[in-house]
């Protein structure tokens, strides 16, 4: 396809034994958004760096806007905005300051950099709060700097590496709501996350990493279906209470439930919705069992591990620690 | 505009940041005032007495020219943990996605803190002066001396930007520019006559670079017939534009692969 305008091929680093990235293909149309999901230490930030030009891969290619990330780096650096993991902005310096730096950075003259400094900051909700220092500010203010940093020459192309890791709930949303509205604008975005809820919400089309390789890939529909959509998940109050719960589910939804015997939960998947909600509901009360933050919500990336590759996310953690 | 008129400005560009964080963080300007100040006290009026300086020189002219050094040579140490904090807080990862000229991170930083420790060699003298120092080569010689301190300033501080680049986290940083410079500084010749140390460290104290830079700051500040001006300030120079190129070399490097 030609109007792909983030590509990658076989992309590979290793750093000494560690095979950060293993053979990463990636492909983005012009004017959408792709997820790149995973795990910590998938290798979502190493992608990113290889092909925002911060790292040479070992392997493979990139081409970011037309133009090899490794042969031309600085034909790629004019058209891309980056906004990193942590918010990269100068804490001594104000938020007008810092973002006044940025743009004679990216060569803006003087005066464009100053006016375009000003209505980033008016854009983002930071006005008031423009002429003091970076550091007083709180998490979710400088996460909105550090992509106000990102958007200073109105790139085409735009990469956020965690862009709502660490922000409250409210942030998050605040946040989404500017990238949709970037989006909306035209902008091409690869954007990580560890959340499948945020990946569901911003992106068209999500591939799945761990250990640097795509375990899977495609729109959240068909991920979703592939493990199993919604799930309902509710908690008992004893461990007495499990195989009875389990059974009711059971009978219902046609799946074995899952169970987490230290807190108690039982989860399975529905196909119905609230209609499948009301008959465990159902089902549950004739047994007489009595159920705790009973409800549907989506697949947790957790989950979604477990149906990919039958384990979970944190018994690797310890298996590497 | 050209590359090289992108270097310049873009230098200017992180130039001009670190100068406005100074005033930011009063603190720390101040707290590298006070450890050359307690070392002028402490060796002005507490071993002063004891130490036998060449005849016909005060013990005061000797050691704060000593003193000018040394402390030029803990810009290292601030160097180090600007480049090592700019690396953990992602901020160089910024800079290197920019279309900017790739040096400027490396000579702002180096340009402002000159201009940094360049305050400080001014508030050093000005102690000094209190304490009895006094120029004794004239207008120039004083001038050249400045000047020697701030080529003094490039030449450690590039140690610490490959220290900083290397590191990579700013608390070992600060550890790593600094714990060599005592050992370094206290067996040169800044603070006692090379003749009474015993001799194997006679040996050591004669090539190490300290010496000679002091020896050169010696010549500019007091001036002969005590203080020869060359060849120290040749070989001063030498030494000064060796660690420049080799540790200037071994930071862009480094940074290049970060
Ligand atoms: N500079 C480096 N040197 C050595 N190892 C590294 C380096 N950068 C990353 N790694 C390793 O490469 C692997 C992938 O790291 P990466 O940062 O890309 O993961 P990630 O998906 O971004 O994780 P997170 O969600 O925690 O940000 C990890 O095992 C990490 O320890
Ligand atoms: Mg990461």
């Amino acid at each position: 396809m030609t109007d792909n305008v983030i590509i990658a091929e076989g992309l590979v680093k290793r750093f000494g034994k560690v095979q950060a990235v293993n053979g990463v293909d990636l492909a983005v149309p012009a004017g959408t958004v792709l997820s790149v999901l995973g795990p910590n230490g998938a290798g979502k930030t190493t992608t990113v760096r290889m092909l925002t030009t911060l790292l040479r891969p070992d392997g493979g290619r990139a081409v970011v806007g037309g133009h090899d990330v490794a042969r031309e780096p600085d034909a790629v650096r004019k058209i891309i905005g980056l906004s990193g993991q942590y918010a990269a902005v100068d804490e001594y310096l104000t938020g007008r300051e810092n973002l006044d730096m940025f743009g004679r950075l990216y060569h803006l003259p003087a005066r464009a950099a100053r006016e375009r400094a000003a209505e980033l900051l008016a854009r983002f909700r930071l006005t008031e709060a423009a002429d003091r220092p970076a550091k007083t500010y709180s998490g979710g203010m400088r996460r909105r700097l550090d992509l106000a940093a990102a958007l200073v020459i109105r790139p085409r192309i735009l990469f956020l590496d965690e862009p709502t890791t660490g922000l409250d709930p409210r942030s998050r949303l605040g946040m989404w709501e500017v990238i949709r509205e970037l989006v909306h604008e035209g902008t091409t975005l690869l954007l990580t996350t560890q959340y499948l809820e945020e990946a569901d919400e911003l992106a068209d089309e999500i591939v799945i990493i761990d250990h640097g390789e795509v375990i899977a890939q495609g729109t959240s529909d068909r991920l979703k279906a592939q493990v199993g959509g919604e799930r309902i998940s509710f908690t008992v109050g004893s461990a007495a209470m499990i195989p009875k719960a389990s059974s009711a589910v059971l009978a219902v939804t046609d799946a074995t439930p899952e169970i987490d015997q230290e807190t108690l939960t039982v989860s399975a998947p529905v196909a119905g919705g609230t209609r499948s909600l009301v008959a465990v509901v159902n089902a549950l009360d004739a047994a007489g069992i009595e159920a705790h933050d009973l409800g549907l919500r989506r697949p947790t990336l957790d989950e979604v591990f477990l149906s990919l590759t039958g384990r979970r996310t944190e018994d690797e953690q310890e298996e590497r620690d | 505009m050209s590359t090289a008129q992108y270097v310049l400005s873009d230098s200017w560009e992180m130039t001009k940041r670190h100068l406005r964080q100074i005033p930011r963080i009063p603190e720390l300007f101040f707290f590298s005032l006070i450890q050359p100040i307690m070392f002028v006290l402490l060796f002005r009026y507490v071993f002063g007495g004891a130490v036998r300086t060449p005849p016909g020189i005060d013990y005061v002219q000797y050691m704060m020219v000593g003193i000018f050094a040394q402390s030029m040579t803990f810009a290292t140490a601030g160097i180090s943990t600007g480049l090592a904090d700019d690396l953990q807080k992602g901020l160089i990862d910024r800079f290197r996605s920019l279309p900017m000229a790739r040096s400027a991170v490396l000579i702002g930083r180096m340009g402002s803190d000159l201009v940094r420790n360049l305050f400080v060699a001014i508030v050093m003298i000005g102690v000094g002066l209190l304490v009895g120092f006094r120029f004794t080569n004239g207008f120039w010689g004083g001038l050249f001396g400045i000047a020697m301190l701030g080529l003094t300033v490039l030449a450690f501080g590039s140690i610490g930007a490959w220290i900083g680049l290397s590191v990579r986290n700013a608390e070992t940083a600060n550890i790593a520019g600094m714990v060599w410079l005592f050992p370094l500084t206290f067996t040169s010749n800044a603070f006692v006559p090379v003749q009474t140390m015993p001799g194997w460290l006679q040996a050591w104290a004669k090539v190490n670079p300290v010496s000679i830079i002091v020896d050169a700051c010696r010549g500019l500040f007091i001036g002969p017939p005590q203080f020869a001006v060359f060849p120290a300030v040749w070989q001063a120079l030498a030494w000064c534009v060796g660690l420049i190129a080799v540790f200037g070399f071994l930071a862009v490097r480094q940074y290049k692969r970060v």
